[in-house]
């Protein structure tokens, strides 16, 4: 696993077998450093949230040792517990309380004295404020989020812990979700978040993990990520199908496929798209006519798909033709 | 200590109780006054006294312990469930609190609960009869540890319970039973011989009895063995739920 400057949280060879000899988490160690934004993405039952679980305490680990700011979450776990917040994934509340007193609940549950003006600051942060007497009953999916999260940040965490914090929700509220998980960061919050959505993870994460069948598949620097397995294809189809690549054309990363009638290029996103314009020429000067051009991109998610589905080939990577 | 953690879970459950005034209060209040104008005033004046205890008198340490009983056991176990039902149980899960402070704000929200309802169930009695208490101290040892104890055992249902079926089955098919034949509306003296016997295997007897002592100094079995009943029934149920908490039982996986 990557090396972190100063880790906040520490995951040792972590194993989680639950009751019936499932093994939800496989020896899985990971740090994760302060003020960092990790996206943590699985598909269903991969362990994601039996990961967090386990880091906030809900779920017991069969093994392995876990610390939070150098506490060990069973030995000092007032104090890990203390740091951690938790927006879970389902909008679990108490639908006959008010915004505020629910909040406040939680800052008192989690050992920190009365601060009404500190629950004004989460709340007028979240846009809640207005609502801060209505009961949670009354309030929109997105607006529950929001109460979800201001509970996990009544305490004043130094790490929060968000399962699939836009699920159900609309692209606008999504993007406001975001733009609180980046202010969060500039305030000193280290973050980890569950998703199922890719663009999520490429849009506010530092670093991607990638989590299946209990294990971390992978776990990398996003932009790193993205610059080692972001491909693009330009496929064309041709008028005549031809035999094989022309010599002339060899420095290219070029498939025949289709019988010969269609060419496809691979090639990376961020240091050969000048290359088209002499992948052009060089057909030019070969003679060959295509009819038609289409692009398509590697994205985070074909990268997601590649990984859990265990192919163990890279998004684009080349296919032998029988 | 995590102080502000159990006064949390205390006020919580608490303003509950607040929101939902008419079941918690009221309708109790409501149903033991027919009792009394049923049992004490239509009933009781044919009944000769009881011990030297007129009827109506008789009978009120028996209703107090019933509904001191069954909200005792009602408030713990609701208490508890409730968040594992809607999964706010996370929460609780996840917070910086042990074992003895989850159980000290929500089974002390449950006994203060039960213990208000006894309290105005007292009042409401004397509106309808004369009451002495011979012993109040030892009524409020009674009233205090019966509450706690019970509301423990209401704590353990509603940790066990997976719906709300099994919720009320101890409620109604254990304890009502028992608290109606532990001597709550007759003395024992009453039975044959062989109910007699059967009756000391009641373990409400002996808080009913144990209650009634305090009040006029009458009882089936001995106070020093209602006493030590009750307590060794406290001490049971908190083993349990420290096991619970230490096994994770239906809370941690």
């Amino acid at each position: 696993m990557n090396d972190v400057v100063e880790p906040i949280l520490k995951i040792s060879n972590l194993c989680k077998i639950y009751s019936g000899d499932f093994n939800a988490l496989k020896n899985v160690s990971l740090e994760i450093g302060k003020g960092e934004i990790v996206a943590l993405l699985g598909p269903n039952g991969a362990g994601k949230t039996t990961l967090i679980s386990t880091i906030c305490g809900i779920v017991r680990p069969t093994s392995g040792k876990i610390t939070v700011a150098g506490f060990d979450i069973v030995n000092d776990y007032r104090k890990t517990r203390s740091l951690i917040g938790l927006v879970p994934q389902e909008l679990t509340t108490d639908s006959f309380e008010t915004v505020f007193n629910t909040v406040s609940f939680s800052r008192g549950l989690f050992g920190r004295p009365p601060s009404p003006a500190h629950i004004e600051r989460v709340l007028t942060s979240l846009s809640l404020w207005e609502k801060r007497d209505s009961k949670i009953i009354t309030l929109s999916g997105g607006m529950k989020r929001r109460v979800l999260i201001a509970k996990a940040l009544s305490h004043e965490p130094s790490v929060l812990f968000l399962d699939e914090p836009t699920a159900g929700v609309d692209v606008s509220l999504r993007k406001d979700m975001w733009q609180i998980v980046r202010e969060l960061r500039e305030s000193g919050v280290t973050i980890i978040l569950t998703t199922h959505y890719i663009e999520e993870a490429e849009e506010i994460a530092d670093r991607v993990g990638v989590i299946n069948h209990g294990e971390i598949v992978l776990i990398e620097d996003k932009q790193t990520l993205m610059r080692k397995l972001g491909q693009k294809q330009l496929m064309m189809d041709l008028i005549e199908p031809l035999r094989e690549i022309p010599a002339s054309l060899n420095d290219f990363a070029l498939d025949l496929t289709m019988s010969g009638l269609r060419l496809t290029y691979t090639f990376d996103t961020h240091e050969q798209r000048a290359d088209i314009t002499a992948l052009l020429d060089g057909l030019k000067s070969a003679g060959i006519a295509f009819r038609d051009l289409q692009t398509s991109q590697s994205s985070l998610e074909e990268i997601f798909v590649n990984l859990v589905e265990g192919s163990g080939r890279r998004p684009f990577e080349r296919e032998v033709e029988p | 200590m995590n102080f502000y953690g159990v006064l949390a879970i205390y006020r919580f459950e608490m303003s509950r109780t607040r929101r939902t005034l008419i079941q918690s209060i009221v309708a109790p209040v409501i149903t033991t006054s027919l009792y009394f104008i049923v049992f004490g005033a239509a009933i009781g004046s044919r009944i000769q006294e009881v011990g030297g205890v007129s009827y109506g008198a008789f009978i009120v340490p028996g209703l107090i312990m019933l509904n001191l009983l069954t909200n005792s056991i009602s408030n713990g176990s609701f208490g508890i469930y409730f968040p594992k039902f809607v999964g706010t149980v996370y929460e609780i899960l996840s917070a910086p609190v042990s074992t003895f402070e989850i159980v000290l704000g929500y089974v002390g929200a449950a006994a203060s609960k039960a213990l208000l309802l006894g309290f105005i169930i007292l009042l409401t009695a004397s509106l309808f009869i004369e009451l002495q208490i011979a012993h109040p101290l030892i009524m409020l040892a009674f009233l205090i540890l019966t509450a706690i104890s019970f509301s423990l055992l209401g704590f353990i249902l509603g940790i066990w319970a997976d719906n709300f079926e099994k919720l009320s089955v101890v409620p109604t098919l254990v304890i009502t039973p028992l608290v109606f034949l532990g001597g709550s509306f007759y003395s024992t003296d009453m039975l044959p011989s062989f109910w007699q016997t059967v009756s000391l295997f009641n373990p409400v007897l002996y808080l009913v009895s144990g209650l009634r002592w305090s009040f006029y100094e009458i009882s089936d079995v001995n106070v020093w063995a209602s006493l030590g009943s009750v307590l060794l029934f406290l001490l049971i149920c908190f083993s349990i739920v420290v096991w619970i908490f230490k096994t994770g039982y239906k809370l941690r996986s």
